[in-house]
C-alpha cells in the first residue's frame, strides 16, 4: 500500500511518561476503508495511541499523519478543518450533558456557522434514522438514556460532520450481549454505507470478530502483529495465545 | 477537489438537463450553500427538467439533503442517479415519515403552574433542609454514646482546608477593610473634632458586626462552594452510593464533619479577622488622627463590653454551622449532569450569603439590649 492511501500513518512513535515507556518506535498504516481493531493488554497504550491519533497527546518522538498530512502544524485553521474530517465516540459516551439529544447532534452543525437551522434539522433527524432512533427521543436529556441510547446518540454525533474516520473506544463496554450485537451490526452497516474507515479499540472477541477486517496487536511497547484475524491467531506469542485462544476455548460451543 | 457545481444542458430532444457535478459534501457545501440554493430552487420550479446526479463524486447526507429540499422532500419525476445515491434518498423518505417529535403542549396556565412549581419545590427543599438538621442531631447522639465512630480524620482535615488555608485571604480582607472604615470615620469624625470616638466606631462595628459577617461571607464563597461542588461530583460520581454499599453513612462521614469543623473554625476566624481589622483601623487612625497605639489598646475595653466578642463569636459559629448545612444540602440535592451541578453550586453560595445576612438581622433584634457602651 503506497503511503497516499494511508489514511492513518504512525511512524517510529514512541511515548513515554515519566520514566515508562508506553511504546518504542511503533509504525502503522490503515489505509482506506479498512477496520481495525486494536487489542492489547491492560497497560499496553491502547486508549493512548487512540488519543495519540486524534491530537489528544502528542507523541514524545515519532509523527502521525490523517490523510496523508501531518497532525500537528500548519495553523490554527489547517489542524481544524483536518479534525472535522474525523469523528470519535468516546467510552462513555462524553454527550454534553446540559444539552438534549438533539442539541448534541447539532452542536458540531451549528459550530460550522454556515448552515440554517432547517438543514440542521433535516441533518439532526436523519443521524438520528442512521442510528436507528426516533426524533421524540431527540427531546430527552443524557441523563435520561439507557446505556445502549447513550452510545447510539454518541455515534449519530461523531457522524454529524460527515467524516471518513471514525474512531470507537470500547464501543460495547457496558452494552449486555444483545444491544452490544445490534451495535456492532449498527456500525458494520454503517461503515460499510458511509464509507468509513473504522478504527476501534476493544477487549471483546465478540466485537471484534464481528467488525475487524484486521487486528493490530499492542504489546512489549510496540506492535506485535498487524494481519486479519485468522493469521493472527497462529501467531506464537504468550499474549496473542492467552488473549485469543484461551477465551475461545473458555466459551460453550455454539449450538447448531 | 472539485467544487459543486450545476450546469444546464438542453439535450438533444429539447429537454432541458440539470448536470450536477462535483463533490457535494458538508466541506465542500458549507460556503457555498447561500448561492448553491437559489440556483436550485430555481430549477425546480422550472418544471419538466431531468436531474442528472451521475457526474457527482461523493454525495453525503448534507448534500442529499440540499437537493432534497430543493426537490420539495419527494424523488424529482426525472432522476439519473446511482444506486448508493438513492439509498441517501430512500433514507430521507424514510425519516420524512416518522412521527415527529411533539414537545410537552404549552398550557394556558402556564405562569400559576411555574408558581405552584416554584413554590411546592421551595418547600421540598426546606422540608430537605429540616431532615438534614434532624439527621445531624442523630448523628451527634450517636456519636456521643459511640465517641469511637467519630470521623477525627474528616474533621481534621475540614478544620485546615476551611480554617487555616482560610486565613491569609480572611487576614488581608480584613486588614484592608479596618483601614478603609478608620479612614472614612476619621474624615467626618475631624468636622465635629469627635476624634477619639473612632475607637468606638471600629471597636463596636467590626468586632460586632463586621468581622463575622466578613468572615461568613468569604468562607462561604471559599468553602461553601468547595463543598457543595465535592458533594455534588461525588453524587455524580456515584461515589456517595459505594459509601453507602459499604455501610458508611454520608451524613456521619461527609456531612457531620464539615458541619462541626466550621462551627468550630469560623469563631477562630472571625476573632483572627477582628483583630487584624483593627490593628489595620489602628494604623489609619494613627496616620489620619493621630491616635496613637497605646492610647487606642487601652481605650478599646472601655469603650467596647467584652459582651460584643462574645456576640461575635457566637454569631461565627452561627454562621459556620449555617454555611456548612446550606453547602452539604445543596452538594446532595446534584443531579448527574453539569448543569445541575453549576445551578447547585451557585445557589449554595448565594442561599449561604442571604442566610447569613438574615440570621445576622435576627442577631440584632435579639441582642439590642447587650453589650452597647454607656
Amino acid at each position: 500500500m503506497s503511503s497516499n492511501d494511508a489514511v492513518i500513518g504512525i511512524s517510529d512513535l514512541s511515548t513515554r511518561f515519566g520514566d515508562a515507556w508506553i511504546h518504542r518506535h511503533v509504525n502503522l498504516e490503515i489505509g482506506r476503508g479498512e477496520m481495525v481493531a486494536l487489542v492489547g493488554g491492560s497497560g499496553s497504550g491502547k486508549t493512548t495511541l487512540l488519543r495519540q491519533m486524534i491530537g489528544l497527546l502528542a507523541p514524545t518522538q515519532g509523527s502521525i499523519s490523517l490523510f496523508g498530512e501531518p497532525l500537528y502544524g500548519g495553523g490554527v485553521e489547517r489542524e481544524r478543518t483536518l479534525r472535522r474530517r474525523f469523528g470519535v465516540l468516546f467510552q462513555h459516551g462524553a454527550l454534553f450533558s446540559s444539552f438534549s439529544v438533539y442539541d448534541n447532534i447539532a452542536f458540531p452543525l451549528r459550530e460550522l456557522r454556515s448552515l440554517d437551522e432547517g438543514l440542521i434539522h433535516d441533518l439532526v433527524m436523519l443521524k438520528l434514522n442512521l442510528v436507528e432512533l426516533l426524533p421524540r427521543h431527540g427531546l430527552l436529556m443524557p441523563a435520561e438514556l439507557s446505556g445502549g441510547m447513550v452510545k447510539r446518540v454518541a455515534l449519530a454525533r461523531a457522524l454529524a460532520l460527515e467524516p471518513e474516520l471514525l474512531l470507537l473506544d470500547e464501543p460495547t463496554a457496558g452494552l449486555d450481549p444483545d444491544r452490544s450485537d445490534n451495535f456492532v451490526r449498527l456500525i458494520r452497516v454503517l461503515g460499510k454505507e458511509l464509507g468509513l474507515t473504522v478504527v476501534l479499540i476493544t477487549h471483546d472477541l465478540d466485537t471484534l470478530t464481528a467488525l475487524a477486517s484486521r487486528v493490530a496487536v499492542l504489546g512489549d511497547q510496540r506492535i506485535l502483529a498487524f494481519a486479519s484475524l485468522d493469521e493472527i491467531i497462529h501467531i506464537d506469542h504468550p499474549f496473542i495465545r492467552n488473549f485469543f485462544l484461551s477465551e475461545r476455548s473458555r466459551r460453550p460451543a455454539s449450538p447448531h | 477537489m472539485a467544487v459543486p457545481c450545476i450546469k444546464i444542458v438542453t439535450g438533444g430532444d429539447g429537454g432541458r438537463n440539470v448536470l450536477l457535478s462535483g463533490r457535494w459534501t458538508l466541506n465542500m457545501l458549507a460556503p457555498l450553500l447561500d448561492s448553491l440554493r437559489p440556483a436550485l430552487a430555481e430549477q425546480a420550479a422550472a418544471g419538466q427538467i431531468t436531474w442528472n446526479c451521475l457526474e457527482i463524486e461523493a454525495l453525503d447526507s448534507t448534500g442529499a439533503i440540499l437537493l432534497w429540499r430543493a426537490w420539495h422532500r419527494r424523488l424529482p419525476g426525472l432522476l439519473l442517479a446511482k444506486p448508493e445515491q438513492l439509498r441517501i434518498f430512500e433514507r430521507l423518505e424514510e425519516t420524512d415519515h416518522q412521527p415527529p417529535a411533539r414537545g410537552v403542549p404549552h398550557s394556558p396556565f402556564e405562569f400559576a403552574i411555574s408558581i405552584g412549581g416554584g413554590a411546592l419545590r421551595f418547600w421540598r427543599s426546606l422540608a430537605d433542609f429540616i431532615a438534614l438538621v434532624g439527621q445531624m442531631l442523630l448523628v451527634a447522639a450517636h456519636l456521643l454514646r459511640h465517641p469511637r465512630d467519630t470521623p477525627w480524620r474528616e474533621i481534621s482535615a475540614t478544620l485546615f482546608k476551611s480554617g487555616v488555608l482560610a486565613m491569609p485571604v480572611t487576614a488581608l480582607v480584613g486588614f484592608l477593610i479596618g483601614i478603609v472604615l478608620s479612614y472614612l470615620s476619621s474624615l467626618q469624625l475631624k468636622q465635629f473634632g469627635a476624634d477619639i470616638y473612632i475607637v468606638n466606631i471600629l471597636g463596636l462595628g467590626i468586632i460586632r458586626e463586621l468581622g463575622p459577617v466578613l468572615v461568613a461571607v468569604l468562607v462561604a464563597g471559599r468553602s461553601g462552594s468547595a463543598m457543595t461542588a465535592q458533594l455534588g461530583v461525588m453524587r455524580v460520581t456515584e461515589e456517595i452510593e459505594a459509601l453507602a454499599t459499604m455501610g458508611v453513612s454520608h451524613s456521619v462521614r461527609l456531612v457531620f464533619p464539615k458541619v462541626l469543623a466550621l462551627g468550630v473554625v469560623m469563631p477562630m476566624l472571625v476573632l483572627w479577622a477582628t483583630a487584624i481589622a483593627l490593628v489595620g483601623g489602628m494604623v489609619s487612625a494613627q496616620a489620619q488622627l493621630d491616635i496613637s497605639y497605646g492610647f487606642f489598646f487601652d481605650t478599646l475595653p472601655k469603650a467596647v463590653p467584652v459582651i460584643n466578642v462574645w456576640i461575635g463569636l457566637t454569631k461565627g459559629l452561627a454562621f459556620g454551622i449555617l454555611i456548612a448545612l446550606i453547602a452539604c444540602h445543596f452538594g446532595l440535592r446534584v443531579r448527574p449532569n453539569t448543569e445541575s451541578l453549576s445551578s447547585n453550586t451557585t445557589t449554595s453560595v448565594v442561599t449561604s450569603i442571604t442566610v447569613v445576612i438574615l440570621v445576622d438581622a435576627v442577631f440584632a433584634v435579639v441582642t439590642r439590649e447587650l453589650g452597647m457602651p454607656g
